[in-house]
């Protein structure tokens, strides 16, 4: 959930990471940069947190802080984390894959922006 | 889901009858019990899986089944190509290929206890599990792609393990067809430290002592007595299959078979360039879940070595449970050649199929369900029945009953590490909170399961095994 689309996507993002792992317990140590194109919304969304996974796993990082800038159906995303660290951060589970199930990107009649979908852990 | 909702043929058959959109009935392998206890949304998916084109007989749901993405887990579709029959990312997983090994030691519960401990240390160090973890082999591109053609027949090549593995796996370890070139450079990077690891959540290696045996006659020809041990080892494609499993999925939602009820459903028919490049990209995944599964097994071999050198350990069965094969099957009384998706459900092949290793022609195909960390799991063997009444598929394991946020707050990971001790059951990982989301507890009761595939003629009980070395991811 957040007041823009920007914000509902790194909400979702953070949500994401709590999955897998403590999302207090990561620190900033290093930034990095994602660029993502969908049809739309929804599939942006997918598209987004599957960036995440991707980077997750082939950095071995995890990342506790998301920024996002959105323009129309395409996103540029700063991710900042570090390497994972098993104890410290309390890993649980890796996430395989944020699916289509679920999906929904939509805003309420207050404003507030939803971004959820079901992801595959 | 309401049992009141469906139509009862026997006790363990329930029926939907095709309504609307729906070209064939959708069927569930269940008793009562374990009806109630499933996901309304497996109905939903169920409904949904059977309007797509080409589905043959039924779309079925074992007795195991939950909510997925786009099919039911649990759940299995058989697909002509020729009537426009399509494939689905979703309808095989993102864990392309995840399944279950079996390996057999020469040892009996008595002879491990003293060495319980130190196994349970060397196990832990010698196989890589959970987030993050990395293991030794380092592939290049020219070698990743021999792995991507050529599975557990590569390993073998490699030295991980025996060419007598090799006729104990499916498919003799290597699904033929794939096309590593439909794999994403993404995929392949995912993979690159991979191999030979475990992965997390429901994953899992486990030293397991059989504790009850069913069928004698087919417990002989699979050399299966009480109080033996073997180990069991689940897990599948890591990061290659999901990274193969979401970037098709993605490219089925935009350019596959329309219309569909929901976009969790996204498919491309099988005679189509996408439908065509998934099934290389799948076959690709599925070599290197056998490859994973093969290194894996020659790393507890040495784990096995380093503590009782004088055991040896020896392949019973490697089967996968997250797949889509092409199968000759009976439809309208005469055979044809169908594309079986079958996710979270385990082939399983009745006695005197051709595909069967001539010792297990008489009994069936070890059918491997796996349990849980605390409770039990069950091999089973393969039925004639099966065929016609779920195209030779039976259930995959227990199926979760709640969700991980509520076993957190329902367990602790240490508590539950110290009543397994007690329990006589050793558990090593590097995620407690993990352990806590994977509470026993957390799943359906898998002798339920077992029971009612039994009952509903997919397999037949053979053994009931329990833990006594649980290695987490």
């Amino acid at each position: 959930m957040g007041r823009s689309v920007e914000e509902a996507f790194e909400q979702a993002a953070v949500a994401l990471t709590a999955v897998v792992a403590d999302v207090n317990a990561i620190k900033q140590r290093e930034s990095i940069e994602v660029r993502c194109e969908a049809p739309d919304l929804e599939l942006l969304l997918v598209s987004w947190l599957n960036a995440i996974i991707y980077e997750m796993a082939v950095r071995k990082m995890l990342f506790g802080t998301f920024r996002i800038v959105l323009a129309g159906c395409s996103l540029t995303g700063t991710l900042a984390g570090e390497k994972v660290d098993p104890e410290r951060h309390r890993v649980a589970v890796e996430a395989k894959g944020a699916t289509v199930t679920e999906l929904k990107v939509s805003c309420d009649q207050d404003g507030q922006w939803l971004a959820q979908c079901v992801v595959d852990v | 889901m309401d049992p009141q909702s469906l139509l009862c043929y026997s006790d363990f058959e329930w029926w939907i009858k095709p309504t609307g959109q729906m070209r064939v009935p959708a069927i569930i392998y269940a008793d009562k019990q374990l009806i109630s206890g499933m996901d309304e949304k497996v109905r939903e998916q169920l409904i949904n899986v059977a309007t797509l084109p080409g589905i043959q007989r039924a779309a079925y749901a074992m007795p195991d089944a939950h909510w997925g993405y786009g099919f039911p887990i649990g759940g299995v579709a058989a697909f002509d190509p020729n009537e426009g029959g399509v494939i689905s990312a979703g309808g095989v997983g993102f864990d392309i290929s995840c399944g279950v090994r079996a390996l057999q030691t020469t040892l009996t519960a008595n002879d491990l206890e003293a060495q319980k401990t130190d196994l349970a240390e060397a196990l832990f160090r010698g196989v890589p599990a959970g987030v993050g973890s990395t293991g030794a082999i380092r592939l290049s591109e020219p070698e990743m792609d021999s792995m991507l053609s050529g599975g557990a027949q590569w390993a073998v090549g490699k030295g991980y393990g025996n060419p007598a593995d090799l006729d104990r796996t499916e498919e003799r370890g290597r699904a033929i067809g794939a096309q590593p070139e439909c794999v994403s450079r993404e995929a392949k990077k995912r993979q690159c430290e991979e191999m030979g690891t475990l992965g997390s959540g429901n994953h899992y290696l486990e030293v397991q002592r059989v504790v009850q045996i069913f069928d004698a006659v087919a417990a002989e020809a699979m050399e299966l007595h009480e109080n033996d041990i073997l180990v069991s080892i689940h897990c599948g494609s890591r990061g290659l299959g999901h990274q193969v499993g979401t970037d098709y999925l993605k490219s089925m939602v935009i350019q596959g078979y329309r219309p569909i009820p929901d976009r969790e459903l996204a498919c491309a028919p099988i005679h189509s360039e996408l439908g065509q490049h998934y099934l290389g990209a799948m076959r690709a995944a599925t070599n290197c879940a056998l490859a994973n599964r093969q290194i894996i097994t020659h790393l507890v071999r040495g784990a096995f070595h380093q503590v009782l050198p004088d055991v040896k350990l020896t392949l019973l069965y490697d089967v996968s449970h997250n797949t889509c094969k092409i199968e000759e099957h009976s439809v309208d009384g005469g055979l044809r050649e169908l594309f079986v998706h079958r996710k979270g459900a385990t082939r399983s092949l009745g006695p005197g199929h051709p595909d069967l290793p001539p010792p297990l022609q008489a009994v069936g195909q070890p059918v491997l369900i796996g349990g849980t960390m605390g409770t039990e799991s069950y091999i089973l063997a393969g039925t004639k029945q099966s065929e016609k009444l779920a195209f030779s598929s039976a259930c995959h394991g227990a199926g979760r009953a709640m969700s991980r946020t509520q076993a957190t707050h329902r367990w602790q990971g240490r508590q539950i590490i110290e009543e397994l001790r007690n329990r006589g059951v050793l558990i090593r990982t590097r995620s407690i909170r993990g352990v806590a989301e994977e509470a026993p507890g957390a799943y359906k009761d898998v002798s339920a399961v077992a029971a009612a595939a039994e009952q509903a003629h997919l397999a037949r009980r053979v053994a009931r095994l329990v833990p006594v070395i649980c290695v987490k991811g």
